[in-house]
């Protein structure tokens, strides 16, 4: 490409919003072409515009769903953001803790939530409260791990420093511990948003729960069941945006946090 | 006179003070300090060394002398396997707001990144919990002392690596202390940025009432900054020799080519040389 000739495309705002976003108007203009051209069934695939007519005819049910789905997985997010910080600040105080404690946050990680959520709905009378549990289980672990790493990864001298100027263990908390351990965090908070939307959608794939209080999950098991396959896309699609529009929210906090000093986020 | 001018090596050891007699007057006091490490490394053996008030002292050796184990011990930062340290006469050192105090430079700049300057050099002074309406000109005025005054609302990446180690002095002066100890803080920078910055610190020392402990491997830099050289050796760590430099009070960069300075370098480099044997 030559930079002179299209300079505007070289842009860095131009380069990260518009670039794809024209990737995708063109992505769906082929896939609206080769539905029309080849008649595809709308039970195989939907065209775009059959899923954009679901999406609005089907709006409010599926709008409903969708604040179900996001309920659960910001209430699930931020248990796992609350309760993994609490638990990192618990394993660096200590080396016995964290070597007693940590292979239990690994089996609670490597343990798969579909496995478990049975139980867990079981023992839960409430079902949106069994789904939350799924959910804030499935974020947890990188939180868990990536604020420990975090707290742990302190400049050595500086540590020096805080002690031949006696600072309290708080202070040292507070002043040196917290601060370095905010990249490490907001990476943690990355990772851990898209899972709790996974958690939030596996676990009501599992439950199975329907009625007025379901999430989107079940409108995509029901949808499967009635092969309104436009309205399975549709529900689909609100799932990656609201993953994407976590994702996008996460990645501003830490910019906002950061980029007056880490490499992660300067220029 | 407690410390005497010696000509070689063998003129050690030199003449220390009783334990007892250890007062205000030497902010320093190693006695038969060594160290031995877990696994049987001895880093440093039976030092013996005082440090008077109003001294540029330049500790001077080839890397694994235990020079800046040493310093960290005088930092009360390491505690020695044997032997002990006084401050002031005292066993342990003075908080760094009260009377006597200490300071410490690190080898790297060590600041805070997510800091300002002016917050960096404020943190000694936060960390004893002096008020900000108190400490605000104190820090300002360290940050005048090392030239860094309007750069105080920067981040420390946005500074030089000289200019990061100006804050870094200026936060060790911001609780105005009486002696000051630096382990090889110039060591990665350029020639022309160290040889500012020696000559700037010199002056700074000249200034005040301040005692320095200078951690260098460098020849040059602890004649020209120093007033004693103590020259250790490695395996164990040592002290070999202990030199006092009689250059003139003002030295500027004259001094570094005057025959003077170049006899002092080529005696301290002979005495290197015997004690460490054949360079590694």
């Amino acid at each position: 490409m030559n930079p002179s000739f299209t300079p505007w495309l070289r842009h860095p705002t131009v380069l990260r919003i518009v670039s794809p976003l024209l990737l995708g108007a063109v992505l769906l203009g082929l896939w609206q072409l080769a539905c029309v051209a080849w008649k595809v069934p709308v039970y195989l695939v939907p065209s775009p515009v059959d899923i954009g007519r679901t999406l609005v005819s089907d709006g409010p049910m599926l709008f409903g769903a969708l604040w179900m789905t996001l309920k659960i997985t910001f209430f699930s997010f931020a248990l796992a953001v609350l309760i993994g910080t609490l638990a990192a600040f618990v394993f660096v105080q200590s080396r016995v803790l964290e070597a007693s404690l940590f292979p239990y946050a690994i089996l609670l990680q490597v343990t798969p939530v579909v496995a478990v959520a049975p139980l867990i709905i079981i023992w839960c009378s409430n079902t949106t409260l069994a789904l939350i549990i799924c959910a804030t289980l499935v974020a947890i672990f990188p939180i868990i791990a990536n604020t420990v790493l975090g707290l742990r990864s302190v400049n050595p001298g500086l540590l020096n420093l805080f002690r031949l100027n006696r600072a309290s263990r708080w202070q040292v908390l507070l002043r040196l511990r917290i601060p370095s351990a905010l990249p490490c965090f907001f990476a943690g908070l990355r990772i851990a948003s898209g899972l709790a939307l996974i958690g939030a959608v596996v676990a009501e794939f599992v439950a199975g729960t329907g009625g007025t209080g379901a999430g989107l999950a079940y409108q995509i098991l029901q949808a499967g069941f009635q092969l309104n396959i436009p309205r399975l896309f549709a529900a689909l699609l609100l799932i990656a945006l609201t993953g994407v529009a976590l994702f996008s929210l996460m990645a501003v906090l830490a910019r906002l946090s950061l980029r007056n000093w880490h490499e992660s986020e300067l220029g | 006179m407690l410390m005497q001018t010696i000509t070689g090596a063998s003129a050690l050891p030199q003449a220390l003070p009783r334990a007892d007699s250890v007062g205000v007057q030497t902010p320093l006091f190693a006695n038969q300090v060594e160290k031995t490490y877990s696994n049987g490394t001895q880093a440093l053996s039976r030092v013996k060394l005082a440090i008077q008030r109003g001294e540029f002292v330049s500790l001077l050796g080839p890397s694994g002398c235990g020079k800046s184990t040493l310093l960290k011990m005088f930092a009360g930062l390491e505690k020695p396997s044997a032997g002990h340290v006084r401050w002031w006469g005292k066993d342990s050192p003075a908080s760094p707001t009260q009377g006597q105090s200490l300071a410490m430079v690190f080898q790297e700049a060590t600041l805070m990144p997510w800091a300002k300057v002016s917050d960096n050099v404020r943190l000694p002074l936060d960390l004893a919990n002096v008020p900000k309406a108190h400490s605000q000109s104190k820090v300002d005025a360290a940050l005048a002392l090392v030239g860094l005054d309007r750069f105080s609302q920067v981040y420390p990446r946005e500074l030089s690596g000289g200019m990061q180690m100006r804050a870094s002095i200026a936060r060790a002066l911001a609780t105005e202390p009486n002696l000051l100890l630096m382990d090889e803080p110039f060591g990665a920078l350029d020639e022309f940025t160290r040889n500012k910055l020696d000559s700037d610190l010199r002056q700074l020392w000249a200034s005040r009432d301040l005692t320095v402990v200078f951690v260098t491997h460098s020849i040059f830099e602890a004649v020209y900054l120093s007033s004693r050289v103590v020259v250790m050796g490695a395996r164990p760590g040592r002290v070999i020799a202990d030199i006092e430099i009689d250059g003139p009070l003002e030295r500027d960069e004259a001094y570094r080519t005057s025959p003077a300075f170049i006899a002092q370098c080529a005696r301290l480099s002979r005495l290197l040389a015997e004690a460490n044997g054949d360079p590694c």
